[in-house]
């Protein structure tokens, strides 16, 4: 049963059982975000968007707009559509058969679901970490050296190493594997191999990166060089990131946006979302009193 | 709460009463299943055991030593050393003077045929084949081993009873003491048969070899492997990761479950209808053999290799999408190979199902009787399982251990093919 199923069957019963949260119930489908969905510098828009897989509606009528040159975090109760969100940033739910897309994302105002867009410069130009780590399985020097072999980027080889020793120092890992480049990049451990798909990621220098929790198989140390490295992209770089930890969300983000069964609930500017939410759930869920 | 705990039956309890029952089941299956392995392995080796048991000795022929005089009054009466004028010549009296010098009691016609017949039809070629590589030879005496003929073939390798009644073996009692004599002055040799590998069919057992078959099984499935790995791999690659997944594609899909289940006979109809009657190809080709067999293999090799692309898994295709791979560049720098030990290993199991078949290449005229080897996809042959059905028709004893060795031949080619794709699929395995 998916969770969206289970809590309307709850939602039906007359007496809530007790200790059953009011941030299961789901929201009416006519539901209005809190907060300002719109920015004044805005790479990405956002409008009325749904996704469905099948019947399963799993977006709902989200407006959202991601700032130019900014953190955006993504949080909310595992099952609400995070991830599906992020995904149809760059189509990547193309490659899901059963899944429907409907509503407007611009990129710099121009529609990405146009049917004449050509979705590999999209993707070259928005890119995507995992939620689950997935290196090629060759080598790690391939691995990040694969989206610049593919667009061209280097001219040489020189060039090409140098590309990767960069996004390996950028994402953490060079001085780990600076020895063993030629090595399987699935033979490092789950935190390593996450890395390494932040190296690849960031090897094709993409404008919007789309970082779907890249923390979650990492040691605090790891965490913690993302997290900088994430402060570091932000100067030339729009980010948006989905997490499960309010921490890292407060610390990242400038603006955060709280996910719920599919409805995009509240908004805002971090700092006020995290000290001040407006929505009842968005308060029960930062505080922990359900998710 | 003391209560509760004390009334509740503790969990592990429970469990520790199912265990002796679960055990007993796991071991039962266990059991089970060793039973079925050990069966099917004492049949394997029965098969095994007997097949060989009848074939081994057809790795070895019986020769027997005789001093030739190659006479130039025979081979070259002019002198004139024209090989077309030699081949012409009576070799067989060369073969038969020495035998006969042996035995100079044997004066009646009917017995000197007999003694005559001793070796093989092959012999005189033999000696023919010795002068056209060395023409000094004529005029020389040479101690050669010549071909025996099958019967005392059979005879020396005690296939023959020596204690039954006459009337019901192939040799009476004054060859047998004839080879006897032979075998006691030590010309009767048994030396490898190496013509037995690169031979063509002959109507005289000791004569007869697996060599055209061999080579016609090859041309046939050169031509079925050049043809049917890119066809299949192209096609799934295509069905699997590029075609819209609608009505037509799943009525293709049925259709190729459905061919491969289609009995291969009927590829050998639809080959002579399509491509002899209509096409005009050769009869007895291994060009039209590889053509069938592709047709027959192609299922196997699709199914094959769709399930090795499905095997892949979409995390990988979303990585390459991610970084700004096009679905081409998905499909051929990461999905292909990885799927490749897969492909390879239905593509060699298709393979050997094709080396194994016969009776879809009867249809087409590959059971014809071949003496030559063939030198090309074009020239008329048979192939190795067809060669099998061929001896085992023939009545002579000796035909039964060729018979038996050629199954042989063909079984080690399948095992060496089988453990090829094993491997493969062990070496090229990798983890995700
Ligand atoms: N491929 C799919 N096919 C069908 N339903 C899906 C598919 N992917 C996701 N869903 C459903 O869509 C809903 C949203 O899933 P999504 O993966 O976006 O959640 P999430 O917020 O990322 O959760 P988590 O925090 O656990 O990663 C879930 O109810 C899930 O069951
Ligand atoms: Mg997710």
């Amino acid at each position: 049963m998916t969770t969206a199923e289970s809590a309307a069957s709850e939602a039906e019963l007359p007496v809530p059982k007790a200790g059953v949260s009011i941030g299961s119930r789901p929201l009416d489908d006519d539901f209005k975000t809190v907060g300002n969905v719109r920015v004044n510098d805005a790479r990405m828009s956002c409008t009325d968007v749904n996704v469905f897989y099948g019947e399963k509606h799993a977006i709902k009528h989200v407006d959202l707009d991601i700032g130019k040159n900014q953190v955006i975090a993504m949080i909310g109760p595992s099952g609400c559509g995070k991830s599906t969100f992020l995904r149809c940033l760059n189509r990547m739910n193309d490659t899901i058969d059963v899944c429907r897309v409907s509503g407007a994302i611009a990129l710099d105002g121009q529609d990405i679901y146009d049917k004449k867009l050509d979705v590999v410069p999209l993707r070259a130009q928005v890119g995507m970490v995992f939620q689950k780590p997935n290196p090629f399985p060759k080598s790690i020097y391939d691995n990040i050296a694969y989206g610049p072999r593919i667009h061209g980027l280097a001219a040489s080889r020189v060039e090409l190493d140098e590309i990767v020793e960069r996004s390996l120092t950028k994402a953490g890992l060079w001085d780990e594997v600076k020895d063993r480049l030629d090595q399987p990049g699935t033979g490092l451990s789950g935190g390593q191999q996450q890395r390494l798909c932040i190296a690849r990621t960031i090897a094709v220098e993409p404008e919007v990166i789309l970082m779907d929790e890249p923390c979650s198989a990492l040691d605090p140390i790891a965490t913690a060089k993302v997290e900088e490295l994430i402060d570091e992209l932000r100067e030339n770089y729009t980010i948006a990131i989905v997490t499960h930890s309010m921490q890292q969300a407060a610390r990242v983000s400038q603006r955060t946006a709280y996910f719920h069964l599919g409805h995009l609930v509240e908004v805002g500017e971090t700092t006020e979302i995290f000290t001040n939410p407006r929505h009842k759930l968005t308060e029960d869920y930062i505080t922990g009193r359900f998710g | 709460m003391n209560d509760a705990t004390q009334n509740r039956r503790r969990a592990i309890d429970v469990v520790n009463a199912s265990l002796k029952k679960r055990y007993a089941r796991e071991a039962r299956f266990r059991r089970i299943g060793l039973g079925a392995v050990v069966l099917g392995l004492v049949f394997v080796s029965v098969l095994f055991f007997d097949i060989v048991s009848k074939g081994y000795t057809a790795f070895v022929q019986t020769h027997i030593e005789l001093e030739v005089f190659f006479d130039p009054a025979v081979i070259d009466p002019e002198g004139k050393r024209d090989m077309q004028e030699i081949a012409r010549a009576d070799f067989r009296k060369l073969v038969r003077e020495p035998l006969r010098a042996l035995f100079p009691e044997v004066k009646k016609r009917n017995e000197k045929r007999a003694l005559d017949g001793m070796l093989s039809g092959g012999a005189p070629y033999q000696l023919l084949d010795m002068v056209r590589s060395d023409p000094s030879l004529i005029g020389q005496r040479r101690t050669i081993d010549l071909i025996a003929d099958d019967d005392i073939d059979m005879l020396v390798k005690g296939h023959i009873d020596r204690n039954a009644p006459p009337s019901d073996r192939r040799v009476n009692d004054q060859v047998i003491g004839w080879v006897d004599t032979l075998t006691e002055q030590g010309r009767v040799k048994r030396k490898f048969n190496s013509g037995f590998f690169v031979n063509g069919d002959s109507r005289e057992p000791e004569l007869a070899g697996i060599g055209g078959a061999v080579a016609g099984s090859f041309y046939t499935l050169l031509v079925t492997l050049v043809l049917s790995f890119p066809i299949g791999v192209a096609a799934a690659v295509y069905l699997e990761e590029f075609a819209p997944k609608n009505r037509w594609t799943d009525l293709i899909e049925v259709n190729i479950n459905n061919l491969a289940a289609v009995p291969s006979i009927v590829f050998g109809l639809l080959g002579l209808a399509m491509f002899i009657n209509l096409f005009g190809l050769p009869r007895s080709a291994p060009l039209v053999g590889g053509l069938v067999l592709t047709l027959m293999t192609l299922p196997t090799i699709i199914i094959a290799a769709r399930a090795a692309l499905k095997s892949v898994p979409p995390s990988i295709r979303e990585a390459a999408l991610g970084v700004g791979a096009s679905k081409m560049q998905t499909v051929f720098h990461h999905v292909v190979p990885l799927a490749m030990p897969g492909m390879l290993t239905g593509t060699i199991i298709g393979m050997a199902q094709a080396l194994g078949e016969t009776a879809p290449l009867l249809m087409i005229g590959m059971v014809a009787f071949i003496v030559d080897v063939p030198g090309g996809p074009l020239d008329p042959s048979t192939v190795l399982p067809v060669q099998v059905y061929l001896w085992a028709d023939s009545p002579e004893r000796a035909f039964v251990e060729r018979t038996s060795a050629a199954i042989i031949v063909l079984l080690a080619f399948l095992i060496a093919m089988n453990t090829f794709a094993v491997i493969m699929r062990r070496r090229f395995e990798r983890r995700w």
